[in-house]
């Protein structure tokens, strides 16, 4: 067995030692750092990634609470506006039609004076013709025997009935 | 066997002392050089978003790192290293041709060694002389404090060799497996062969799988021993 062969062992060890140790020497002064430098870069920028990102998540949600506020707000004038469009309009209505009513009430109360007036007239009229048609009919009928104040006296009292 | 056999391509003696580059130190090195391509270079770009090499890069690192836990930072550098030391050397065992420096147990024995002592001396660099109250349980009768002591010291005395051998048996029996098998497929021709082939190619996939496991599970051992030695338990 060659790994019994103790006349090999001097190289073996010498150049393992001076291997090893060269070994030790690159890794520690060199490539471990190096490792190490870029896993903590990575931690550094996956962590800063994450700030950011938790950042841009806050003043969006800024941006959404600003923007639900404005369009509150907007809505709430907007129903204002409604409103005191509405008042003002029904308003003007009420007005102009107590303007229209009264103009309506004061032609009426003219019309029917006119209309009073002429009926109390016509009611005159109609008490001379008819002791006009009486005395004509009586005067036909039975002559002179009634005079003109007798047929008066009965028709006004036949009117009055 | 002959895959394992140290072969010296550059004799050197320093002192006396065979320091020849044998096709194990070229191994090593290439082992170091690819670990280095994936972890250096690798990172090179320095991508935020990481590309193949340097996501095995940042696995190795983060994997390895939560295994240590947050007490053994200062000695997190050494337990990569050992990671990716090992984990090189068994992938690249894998390799046609190539050599499996892990397979054999005397850089498996130095690698554990190194653990042990240093282990035991961060124990007492951080608890002084109570690391010894490590070796005695809570919790037992009196008398039975002596035998205990005695197995507890026995059992933190064999975790290099268990450790050593756990990866040095795995990489030998796995090598050789697949060096009977390969020879199988050669003996029993183009009629027979076929069958150890097919065995070949699914027990290939599992080496590719113990050759990572045991990187692994000697890195895991290393930091537990580690935390018994910050926390005592």
């Amino acid at each position: 067995m060659p790994q019994l062969d103790f006349s090999t062992y001097s190289p073996q060890i010498i150049w393992l030692v001076i291997t090893f140790t060269a070994l030790y020497f690159l890794m520690a002064r060199v490539a471990l750092p190096r490792i190490a430098t870029v896993l903590e870069e990575r931690r550094d920028r996956i962590a800063n990634d994450l700030d950011e990102a938790e950042r841009l998540k806050r003043d969006t949600d800024t941006a959404i609470a600003n923007y639900e506020a404005a369009l509150a707000e907007a809505r709430a004038r907007a129903h204002e506006i409604a409103q005191a469009t509405r008042e003002k309009l029904s308003g003007e209505i009420d007005a102009e039609r107590t303007r229209v009513d009264d103009e309506l009430a004061a032609k009426t109360a003219a019309a029917e004076d006119i209309i009073n007036a002429a009926r109390s007239r016509a009611l005159a009229e109609i008490g001379k013709v008819a002791n006009e048609t009486a005395e004509a009919i009586v005067t036909a009928l039975v002559g002179g025997r009634w005079t003109k104040a007798n047929i008066s006296a009965a028709v006004a009292t036949a009117m009055k009935v | 066997m002959a895959q394992f056999e140290i072969k010296r391509l550059v004799p050197i003696e320093i002192f006396g002392i065979d320091a020849s580059f044998t096709n194990s130190a070229l191994w090593m090195l290439i082992g170091i050089f690819t670990v280095c391509v994936f972890t250096i270079f690798s990172m090179g770009g320095r991508a935020v978003v990481p590309g193949r090499f340097q996501s095995v890069a940042e696995l190795g690192y983060e994997m390895v790192r939560d295994n240590v836990g947050d007490a053994g930072q200062k000695y997190f550098p050494f337990v990569f290293t050992l990671f990716m030391f090992v984990l090189a050397s068994n992938m690249l065992g894998m390799l046609p041709y190539a050599f499996a420096v892990t397979s054999h147990i005397i850089v498996t024995l130095m690698l554990a060694g190194t653990v042990f002592i240093g282990v035991t001396v961060i124990g007492f660099v951080t608890h002084g002389v109570g690391f010894l109250k490590f070796f005695v349980p809570t919790g037992i009768p009196k008398v039975l404090v002596p035998l205990l002591v005695v197995i507890e010291v026995i059992s933190y005395l064999t975790r290099p060799i268990s450790l050593s051998v756990r990866l040095f048996a795995n990489m030998v029996a796995g090598h050789t497996m697949l060096k009977v098998f390969a020879s199988f497929v050669v003996s029993l021709g183009i009629l027979g062969g076929w069958l150890p082939l097919g065995f070949m190619v699914a027990f290939t996939g599992l080496e590719i799988i113990i050759a990572f496991l045991q990187a692994y599970v000697f890195t895991i051992l290393t930091c537990i021993y580690l935390n018994d030695a910050l926390h005592m338990h």
